[in-house]
């Protein structure tokens, strides 16, 4: 049985409750709502009137092309995202779990990403990737490789692709890492001592194993692509070239507050809450079922 | 099947020396038991001849052949774990063909030999279940027919059997039994359990902090003891040690003697070797456990007599007596003299 506190009355915990409550329906609740009801409307111009046009700006994104590219760049942009990260994390994972002595300096060096907020990562690799004065892109010019991601769409989304990744890798690494740990030693030995070599034993029964840790893994690194990497994209790229890299979530931004077609950014915004939704509800019905080997 | 021979084995962890020297020759077919206290090395030695432990120093060798820098996964032995390490994700049947299918075994044959294991240890109603739906002796089994399936030239148990109770640990040390010396494959396990050891041992090999006190049939091994550790740790309840000096005619050379309980007997008091006053009795039926306290001494003394024989009771004074043979003597460094 589990522990309780009870409390008596209604106060008390009312109280307690409070903080965790205003913060939720001022910075939440509200602006959902607000963004319900904007979707609905047309304001103009000068934003002193509104509109009604009931589902017409969900009508108009549908046919939208611009707005079904976007759906498409969204899609690339994290899987890529996911992959790239949770890729790199299980390699470094996989060789830390390996190590006896200095595992508790590399552990500390890998996390340090993760403490880098999007907008000042997206930073470092815009420095480093410039076009005139970028490490990067002055190397691969020696190379003969003429770096622009600024002109080239493949290379914007290279870009953001790596820099969002870049610090997800730590906070990957870290759950990867602890999964790793929880796999009992024996069932390893048993598997070498069956015959298996590390990279059956990898396949067989690592990796199955690791699988409730993985999942948990695609369904956050996937949220945090969709929505958390904005900074990212806005520090590198603003959106382009063209709108190569305009995922869901910075069209919103830049139909809204850049173009002022509030109504239509309202109506992307619903779009993204019922995504977020469906995303939490699929992670909530995997942490009730727990480990499912 | 397969002849081991173990030649000056030592292992240290970083500066700590675990094993100090162990030699040992297993013939081909031959049941070896392990068996030591806590903490003696026991579990270290085996996962040395399994590959999954560096040796040191000193040479492992498998059919003659020197197998020190071979992976597990070439060494073609089978391991039990204490805790089974079955493959949690995969049913019973999964688990025992695992290996099989490493070794690239015709799907026909696999099926075959672990519906063969499966029948062996009563396995058959179960081959679907993953290893979290079975009881305890299931997986204990399950591991066993993970080890059987593949035959392999040896057999290595680590303490298989210390997390069943007492009376599955009594059923499977009799099925393990009978099914090594079916299959004729060398086998080498490892406990801390002296009955376990002397039921299924063909030899054992008693270890004391990271040495191998002494190898030999179970019952020379009861009856012989060589060093003073070896005949406190064999045998229930525990040898009685007493200064040589406190006996009369005991051997000039030794420094202290070991009689075991079942070697001493009650006399009345005044005649007798030694006397002393009964602590307490415990009647176990068959057998009763006297305890005495000698007289100008503080430690205990225990006599272990028929049960049919009158009980004294606590207080009494009584002497005690033995044959001359059933002294065991040993030196000051605990070698028998
Ligand atoms: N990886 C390790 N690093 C350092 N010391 C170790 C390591 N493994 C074992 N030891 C030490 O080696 C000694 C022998 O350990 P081992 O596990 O072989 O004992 P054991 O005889 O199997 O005991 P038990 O009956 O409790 O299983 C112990 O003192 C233990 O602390
Ligand atoms: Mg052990």
């Amino acid at each position: 049985m589990e522990k309780r506190v009870t409390f008596k009355g209604w106060l008390l915990p009312m109280c307690l409750l409070m903080p965790q409550i205003i913060i939720t329906a001022v910075f939440f609740f509200y602006p959902a709502g607000q963004a319900i009801y904007q979707s609905l409307f047309i304001p103009d111009p000068f934003g002193l009137s509104m509109q009604w046009v009931g589902l017409g700006n969900f009508e108009y994104l549908l046919g939208d092309s611009y707005y079904r590219a976007s759906f498409v760049t969204t899609a690339v942009f994290s899987i890529l995202v996911t992959v790239t990260s949770m890729g790199f994390a299980l390699y470094l994972a996989v060789l830390a779990d390996r190590l006896i002595k200095g595992s508790g300096i590399y552990r500390t060096l890998l996390i340090w990403p993760y403490a880098v907020a999007p907008a000042v990562a997206g930073v470092l690799w815009l420095f480093m990737f410039n076009t005139r004065v970028g490490v990067v892109s002055w190397y691969l010019g020696l190379l003969g490789y003429d770096w622009n991601h600024v002109l080239n769409e493949a290379e914007a989304m290279g870009l953001v692709v790596v820099a969002s990744s870049w610090g997800r890798v730590s906070y990957n690494f870290l759950f990867f890492l602890a999964g790793l740990q929880a796999i009992p030693k024996s069932v390893i030995e048993a598997a070498a001592i069956d015959g298996a070599r590390f990279w059956t034993r990898f396949r067989t029964i690592v990796f199955p194993l690791l699988s409730p840790t993985t999942f948990f893994l695609l369904v956050v690194n996937i949220v945090y692509a969709f929505f958390e990497t904005f900074g990212v994209i806005h520090t590198i790229t603003s959106g382009g070239p063209q709108q190569a890299t305009t995922i869901l979530v910075y069209k919103v931004f830049s139909d809204g507050f850049v173009s002022q077609d509030l109504g239509s950014s309202a109506a992307q915004s619903v779009i993204l809450l019922v995504i977020v939704g469906a995303l939490t509800i699929v992670q909530f019905k995997f942490i009730e079922r727990r480990v499912h080997y | 099947m397969a002849t081991i021979k173990l030649d000056n084995i030592k292992k240290s962890f970083g500066k700590t020396d675990v094993i100090h020297g162990v030699d040992i020759d297993i013939e081909d077919g031959e049941f070896i038991v392990i068996v030591g206290p806590s903490g003696c090395g026991k579990s270290t030695l085996l996962r040395m001849v399994a590959g999954l432990e560096t040796v040191t120093s000193g040479e492992i060798l498998i059919d003659g052949v020197q197998v020190n820098g071979v992976e597990p996964m070439d060494r073609d032995i089978a391991m039990v774990f204490q805790n089974y390490a079955l493959y949690p994700h995969m049913s019973v049947e999964e688990n025992m063909a695992y290996g099989l299918k490493i070794a690239k075994t015709p799907k026909a044959e696999i099926t075959e030999r672990v519906a063969e294991a499966a029948r062996m240890l009563q396995l058959e109603p179960y081959l679907k279940r993953k290893p979290r739906e079975l009881s305890g002796g299931q997986r204990q089994r399950v591991a066993m027919g993970r080890a059987i399936v593949r035959k392999p030239k040896v057999f290595l148990f680590d303490e298989p059997l210390s997390n069943l109770d007492a009376k599955l640990r009594v059923q499977m040390r009799l099925e393990i039994k009978e099914l090594q010396s079916r299959l004729g494959i060398t086998a080498l396990y490892v406990t801390h359990d002296q009955v376990e050891a002397m039921t299924l041992a063909d030899r054992m090999v008693v270890m004391n902090a990271g040495e191998a006190d002494q190898i030999g049939a179970p019952l020379e091994v009861y009856s012989n003891p060589q060093t003073e550790f070896v005949a406190g740790f064999i045998g229930s309840p525990a040898t009685n040690f007493l200064d040589a000096s406190t006996i009369p005619n005991a051997p000039a050379s030794a420094a202290r003697i070991g009689i075991r309980p079942e070697h001493i007997t009650l006399a009345p008091a005044g005649q007798g070797r030694l006397s002393g006053e009964v602590i307490f009795t415990e009647a176990l039926g068959a057998e009763t456990l006297v305890h005495l306290r000698l007289s100008g001494g503080t430690e205990t003394f225990t006599i272990r007599q028929d049960g049919a024989l009158p009980l004294p009771a606590p207080g009494d004074a009584v002497a005690v007596d033995w044959e001359d043979d059933a002294m065991m003597a040993f030196s000051e460094g605990g070698r028998r003299v």
